[in-house]
């Protein structure tokens, strides 16, 4: 299976910027099916970005994070080619990982 | 009726083992399930207790332990006006020096902490996401900087709620 993550990530001067993009439904909890019934809450807790070994990033999501989640951020350092590892977690223990290449 | 019944015995016998068997390693597989997920929340950090907070001052006080003062130094980019509250793309960042986490809270949601951001040293203390608001609701960001809480708000208009369906 493809995985559910698409992420870019490009080196500027100083600093790389991510911008990642994960398939994931997030059901909140709060809407119903057709049938009238509540869909379950289904998200992603926590979803971590890696490069060199060390975590530059993390995010804690609760149910109000839009589906199909979307997230930048930039840190310091990283050039063109190094590894940059994202590993997702959602609340039912379901996970992906993926390794992109920094640009 | 004997000789027929004997296989049928034997057959509802396996049939039973089988089940059985089939149940201890559904048992067994759900429990690892389990455990992963627990593993998942624990390990990971998830504050669940934060996340279940209905309001800002409690939602704080499970994620930090304390208040926070609003900051001009906090730069909170959010839409005037939010056509679909299912998708409202919201930016947060800061000129405050030493910035550990960013997080978000929508206060009209069911539960007002949106989504919470580690930012380790070499980070940017700048993060861009898209939330979803069920109504009409001021929107706040708070950045922990040097150990202290400071915020920015702002009201977004909902016209068409995205937590209800």
């Amino acid at each position: 299976m493809a995985s559910t993550i698409r992420v870019r990530a490009i080196a500027g001067a100083d600093t790389t910027e991510v911008q990642a993009l994960v398939q994931h439904p997030m059901d909140s909890g709060f809407v119903k099916d057709s049938k009238g019934n509540l869909i379950p809450p289904h998200h992603i807790e926590t979803v971590q970005f890696e490069t060199g070994g060390k975590t530059v990033f993390t995010a804690l999501w609760g149910p109000a994070v839009s589906k199909d989640p979307f997230i930048k951020f930039a840190f310091k350092g990283g050039k063109k080619g190094d590894d940059l590892k994202i590993t997702w977690i959602d609340n039912k223990g379901a996970t992906d990982t993926t390794t992109a290449k920094i640009m | 009726m004997f000789t027929a019944k004997l296989p049928d015995l034997r057959t509802s016998r396996r049939g039973l083992l089988k089940g059985a068997a089939l149940a201890a390693v559904l048992g067994a597989s759900l429990n690892v399930m389990r455990s992963v997920a627990a593993f998942a929340a624990d390990a990971a950090g998830w504050p669940a207790e934060a996340f279940k907070q209905k309001n800002e001052a409690d939602a704080l006080k499970a994620l930090y332990g304390k208040s926070a003062e609003a900051s001009d130094k906090v730069k909170l980019d959010a839409p005037e006006i939010a056509e679909n509250g299912a998708v409202v793309p919201i930016s947060v960042s800061s000129t405050l020096p030493k910035v550990t986490a960013i997080s978000l809270l929508v206060l009209e949601n069911p539960f007002a902490l949106a989504a919470s951001y580690k930012i380790p040293e070499g980070t940017l203390p700048s993060v861009s996401n898209r939330l979803k608001m069920a109504k009409t609701s001021k929107v706040v960001a708070i950045v922990e900087s040097d150990g202290k809480l400071y915020s920015a708000t702002k009201e977004v208009k909902v016209t068409v709620g995205g937590c209800g369906g």
